[in-house]
């Protein structure tokens, strides 16, 4: 499903080079549950970013679901993220003058989909979440718990090979926390590729794998 | 992305920041509304002083004394600073022998004291014929104009203004009773009804009598002008030259008159005031570009202020030409509705204006509020490409991380 062949990602700071990741080779298959783990700044984030084709590597090669990504453009890599990848962020990233619903929807629109089909995913999006009834409330009007399940329905509507959540409990308080757990690990059950950025050691336990990362290099690789 | 989806997300972007939309709407709006006010100020005063020219009637030419172009100095007599011959009322009736003139009205101009039972006034007089009358295209209120009679003739009669009539015979019949005008007595045949201005004096405060009569007052055989109206509008090229040629005969042969075409005097004032009107709008199309940089500002701080959701947009999936398309769309909608709003500023306070100066009318050209209206849009369009820019190529990363 996921193939990382001797990626790596650097970044220029002033006069120095930063080894974000160095040389790494990865391989997820489909239905995996990941969680990489690692201290701050040892590359989590930044392959996250790569796998979720919001950044490209400075070398090395990448492909999902079979396509090599090196090449494509911002035009291609758009549509495989709205295809094939659904993100989840720590803080939630909801559009706070629209709705649950319409927040649900955002990635629909931007495909183009009609208001017909629209309405039939956002529902049983929103039904997966159990946020059904919440669906004409603002972000503004939600807890916490409730904007991330709003988020995770955002991007499972467009029934996507892979969620990338990054930190998806880190602004959670822990009954929202078990909540989000529960939640996701029932799309991982569904079928659903999983690849989670978490510091949440209990989290990294359950979880099929854990990854731990340390200056952008892969030091553990470990089955649960 | 459908064109409805775009057009909600516009809208609800600029309802979210009302104030920073009502800003810019009021700045374009200010924008084409100074467009149409200004450009009808400039309509207005070019119907204005068309206007005054219809008035005096049409196919009008109009014989003044005076040359009005230099011409070589010749004559010892030209050296020597002579002024022109004077018109006279003898140049007015050799006029009778162009055939392609319908009518003539000779007038001399001044002004002295009318007295009637003890009020007394001082009064602007024309000296004239009866042709006046119709070649004005005045009306009579009561009585009759001037009587039909050679121009070498100079009953004492008289026809006044309504405000003479009201301020020296108040409640009298004025019809029929004796003016003294300067040293001379003159019997009020009629009452003028007609309003507004003639050769620059308000109608309703003359006196009109003979060109005899007149001259004979003021001890002064030169006329102020000859008025000819010819027969049809194709001979008047015809009638200036013949003018020209008569009046030249008559001087000695030396051509000191000028002789105007209404219509083209007409035409040239039509013509400046349309250049008038047009620079007008386009200095007020000034602040509609003002406004598009004011757009533009604001655009790139809420791209700024937006980063967290172009950076969220940009992750689920948008192209960068569909942000793009969102923010110029936002740009066209807020320059849009701002001209909109502008228009109808603009064309309501024309209205209020035209009550407030009754006299003045504005009349705000079709053209000025189409052009506003374009140039407004093309201002949000122009202006809108460099955040929407920005917005689309904005890292996603970056942009992520940037308001968390």
């Amino acid at each position: 499903m996921i193939h990382l062949e001797n990626l790596c990602r650097y970044f220029e700071v002033g006069n120095q080079i930063v080894r974000a990741l160095d040389e790494i080779d990865l391989e997820i298959n489909q239905n995996e549950y990941v969680s990489i783990m690692g201290v701050s700044g040892s590359g989590k984030s930044t392959l996250l970013n790569i796998l979720g084709l919001l950044d490209t590597p400075t070398s090395g090669n990448y492909v999902l679901s079979g396509v090599s990504t090196s090449k494509m453009n911002d035009d291609e890599m758009a549509h495989i993220r709205s295809t094939k990848i659904g993100f989840i962020f720590q803080s939630f990233h909801l559009i706070p003058r629209l709705t649950a619903a319409e927040n649900v929807e955002m990635p629909m629109v931007l495909s183009g989909l009609n208001l017909k089909e629209r309405k039939e995913k956002v529902d049983n999006a929103l039904a997966r979440v159990s946020l059904t009834d919440r669906s004409d409330h603002r972000p503004e009007q939600l807890s916490g718990g409730q904007r991330q399940r709003v988020a995770i329905a955002r991007s499972i509507v467009m029934e996507p090979d892979v969620l990338l959540a990054d930190e998806p409990t880190g602004n959670l308080d822990s009954t929202s926390s078990k909540e989000i757990i529960k939640l996701i690990e029932e799309l991982n059950k569904g079928g659903l590729t999983l690849l989670v950025v978490t510091h949440d050691i209990e989290m990294g336990s359950r979880s099929n794998r854990l990854i731990e990362l340390l200056d952008g290099k892969i030091v553990k690789d470990k089955k649960n | 992305m459908r064109f409805y989806d775009l057009l909600f997300l516009a809208f609800s972007t600029l309802i979210r920041y009302p104030l920073r939309t009502l800003m810019l709407l009021i700045a374009t709006s200010i924008g084409v509304m100074a467009v149409i006010l200004l450009t009808a100020v400039g309509e207005g005063a070019r119907d204005y002083i068309t206007g005054e020219f219809k008035d005096m009637g049409t196919n009008l030419l109009i014989v003044l004394p005076g040359k009005n172009e230099t011409t070589g100095g010749g004559s010892p007599v030209d050296l020597a600073g002579v002024a022109p011959r004077d018109l006279t009322v003898e140049d007015a009736i050799s006029l009778r022998q162009i055939e392609a003139i319908n009518r003539i009205a000779p007038i001399v101009v001044g002004e002295t004291p009318a007295q009637f039972n003890g009020l007394e006034r001082s009064v602007p007089i024309i000296g004239t014929t009866p042709s006046f009358l119709a070649v004005r295209q005045w009306e009579m209120e009561s009585g009759n104009f001037l009587p039909g009679v050679t121009l070498d003739r100079s009953p004492p009669v008289c026809v006044i203004g309504k405000e003479v009539e009201s301020e020296l015979f108040g409640k009298n019949n004025a019809l029929g009773q004796w003016l003294r005008v300067g040293d001379r007595r003159c019997r009020v045949t009629g009452i003028i009804g007609t309003e507004g201005r003639a050769i620059g004096i308000d109608v309703q405060k003359i006196v009109v009598m003979p060109v005899s009569l007149a001259t004979a007052l003021f001890n002064r055989p030169s006329l102020f002008r000859i008025i000819a109206e010819a027969r049809n509008s194709w001979e008047m090229d015809h009638i200036k030259k013949e003018i020209i040629r008569i009046i030249k005969k008559r001087h000695q042969g030396k051509e000191d008159i000028t002789v105007i075409r209404q219509d083209a005097v007409m035409k040239s004032f039509d013509n400046i005031f349309n250049v008038l009107t047009m620079a007008l709008g386009s200095i007020a199309s000034i602040s509609l570009f003002v406004a598009g940089i004011l757009i533009m500002n604001v655009m790139l701080v809420a791209v700024s202020q937006r980063q967290s959701e172009i950076g969220l947009l940009k992750a689920i999936g948008a192209k960068n030409k569909q942000i793009n398309y969102l923010f110029i769309t936002e740009a066209i909608i807020l320059s849009g509705s701002g001209a909109i709003l502008g228009l109808i500023l603009g064309h309501t306070t024309t209205q209020v204006l035209k009550l407030a100066f009754p006299t003045f009318n504005f009349l705000p050209p079709l053209w000025a509020s189409f052009v506003s209206l374009i140039v407004a849009l093309l201002s949000g369009i122009i202006f809108g490409l460099l955040p929407a820019r920005r917005a689309s190529k904005l890292d996603p990363v970056i942009a992520l991380s940037g308001n968390k």
